[in-house]
């Protein structure tokens, strides 16, 4: 359903998104991650047509966007990032405007109203003025508004940003429940959603894709770990002990003093987090130190992220 | 234009009118138009003193000087509340070509100086109730001050689409529409062409024809030229293509 070729776009002289190329297919929900600034809402405001690409391709429902923005536009639901709203109006009227720009008029108009105020459960404040209203249900409004034509393709930018555990788990399980026929890309920066919702992930850092596939495939492409906490002697020669047994792919040492060693120890590519901590066990008790915590941990994918991203703070 | 095209505009114009209509801006304008309108016409105008039963010189003679005001007001927010809150981006993702926005944002703006525009009709009561006024002066009086609105409108349109701040475009509006109604002010342009050489003065003479004062004057005064109808037409278009522009531009 869409096709993104070598999307590249420039603001003056900053390359905001390098060569980004994806396609997502219905029946998929694709999650676009990466730290701020990376280019997923430049992405997003590309594939939507709202900015138009320096180069690259864009194509929706076989239509191609950059020709025929008006009928590729059809096929598409948008969910901005901050999720924007006419403060003036009431959330029924602000649907009705959106509805009728999609082409929908009279009884076709009020049906996709009360459908969708009843998904987005915004029933009980369909005539409150959207200024008055919380955060949640804001962000809901611009959800509802996204849906109203039941489009083909969804692109949601952030669509749980700034809304409380319950209402993220609502929006998951929402968009879950959407992507079985339909085509969906939602950015967030939260990867637990990832693994909740997507069936395939894209990581996109400084512009370009650095990481694409299912969220196992992506775990897999880190290093599993290995938390220990071990007393007995002194932190730099436990550390040392740990580092010699094969399979250790590095150290990361937290607490340690005179008498302990905390830290994480990241198990090689390849090798089993299990086989490692029963090393590690064999290699306390044999040295008879006190093992006080040993914890195995899959490969995460914010380890993932965190070794292929560099987030805009960093130098 | 099919009907897809005219139910877009309508979508947009309905929207934009009802936040005019749901606010008080519609209201304060109105009133203070009226106000103005009126006030200056009695007061300055002498309205009732000038036996010559017409409206020319009493109260379509001041139109300019409060549309200039007044017309930024009304429109300052068309595309710049539109950036501040972000839903241009909404906007313009719709399946709708930009152009539909623009005009019926701006037919929305232009309702609200019908309206009070209309709502001067006391005033040409009065001039059949004191005397037998020529009708065309008055017709084309009221023509000519509703072009005059359009045309300040068309160029807060295009000032609001480049800031997303509705002081800004305010500001910027009403220094524009002064220097296009000053540069064809009679008492200006008599002015420059005695101070500078007599080989600019078809220059001069030529910059004052641009502007608003020009146009409007000769219509106002009962002369019902196709040919300054059609420059105010032109300015209108030229306002709204230069919002389009505008906003690709932020877009590009
Ligand atoms: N309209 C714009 N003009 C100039 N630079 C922009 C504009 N929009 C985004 N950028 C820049 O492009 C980069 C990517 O931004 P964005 O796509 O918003 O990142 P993300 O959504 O991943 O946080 C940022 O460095 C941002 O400053
Ligand atoms: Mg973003």
């Amino acid at each position: 359903m869409i096709q993104v070729e070598n999307l590249r776009k420039e603001f003056g002289t900053k390359t905001a998104v390098d060569g980004v190329s994806f396609s997502v297919q219905k029946g998929e929900v694709l999650g676009f991650l990466g730290p701020n600034g990376a280019g997923k809402s430049t992405t997003m405001r590309m594939v939507t047509g709202y900015f138009r690409p320096t180069s690259g391709q864009i194509r929706v429902g076989g239509v191609d966007m950059l020709e025929n923005p008006e009928e590729a536009k059809r096929s598409i639901g948008y969910l901005p990032e901050n999720a924007p709203l006419y403060s003036d109006m009431t959330v029924g009227s602000f649907l009705g405007f959106c509805a009728e720009l999609r082409g929908l008029r009279g009884a076709a108009r009020d049906k996709a109203i009360d459908r969708v105020l009843e998904t987005c459960f915004l029933e009980s404040v369909r005539n409150q003025s959207v200024d008055t209203l919380s955060k949640g249900y804001k962000h809901r409004t611009c959800f509802a508004q996204s849906i109203i034509h039941d489009p083909d393709v969804l692109i949601l930018d952030e669509p749980t940003d700034g809304l409380d555990p319950n209402q993220k788990h609502e929006v998951r399980n929402l968009i879950k429940r959407m992507g079985e026929n339909k085509a969906i890309v939602f950015s967030t920066h939260i990867l637990e959603e990832v693994e909740a919702a997507c069936s395939r992930a894209i990581i996109i850092d400084r512009g370009k894709v650095v990481a694409d596939g299912t969220p196992a495939e992506l775990k897999q492409r880190g290093n599993a770990v290995v938390r220990v906490v071990i007393k007995g002697a002194a932190g730099g020669s436990i550390r040392a002990e740990i580092e010699k047994i094969n399979g250790v792919h590095q150290i990361e040492p937290g607490l340690s003093s005179d008498e302990q060693f905390s830290g994480r120890v990241l198990v090689t590519k390849g090798r089993k987090s299990a086989d490692i901590a029963r090393e590690i066990f064999g290699l306390a008790s044999g040295q008879k130190w006190q093992l006080e915590e040993l914890h195995q941990d899959e490969g995460k994918l914010d380890e993932i992220f965190r070794s292929i991203t560099r987030s805009d703070t960093a130098v | 234009m099919n009907s897809k095209d005219i139910q877009s505009i309508w979508s947009v114009f309905k929207r934009e009118f009802l936040a005019y209509f749901n606010s008080p801006v519609l209201y304060v304008i109105v009133v203070i138009f009226l106000l103005a309108s009126q006030g200056f016409a009695f007061l300055f105008g002498r309205f009732l003193e000038s036996d010559n039963a017409s409206l020319t010189q009493s109260f379509f003679f001041w139109h300019p000087w409060i549309y200039i005001v007044l017309a930024p007001a009304v429109g300052m927010r068309l595309w710049s509340e539109e950036q501040r809150l972000g839903t241009i981006e909404l906007l313009m993702t719709m399946p709708i070509s930009p152009w539909h926005a623009i005009i019926g944002k701006f037919k929305a703006a232009a309702l609200v100086w019908l309206i009070a525009l209309l709502l001067t009709f006391p005033i040409v009561l009065t001039v059949f109730y004191l005397g037998s006024p020529d009708r065309g002066p008055i017709l084309t009086g009221y023509i000519a001050s509703y072009l005059y609105a359009l045309g300040c409108l068309s160029v807060t349109s295009a000032v609001s689409a480049f800031t997303r701040s509705q002081v800004v475009c305010f500001i910027v509006s009403v220094a524009v529409c002064i220097l296009l109604t000053l540069i064809g002010y009679p008492g200006i342009i008599d002015w420059f062409v005695k101070s500078l050489p007599a080989s600019l003065e078809g220059g001069v003479r030529f910059v004052g024809y641009l502007s608003f004062m020009d146009h409007f004057y000769e219509m106002s005064k009962g002369v019902f030229v196709f040919r300054d109808v059609l420059y105010f037409l032109s300015v209108i278009a030229a306002g709204l293509m230069l919002t389009g522009l505008a906003l690709r531009s932020k877009r590009a």
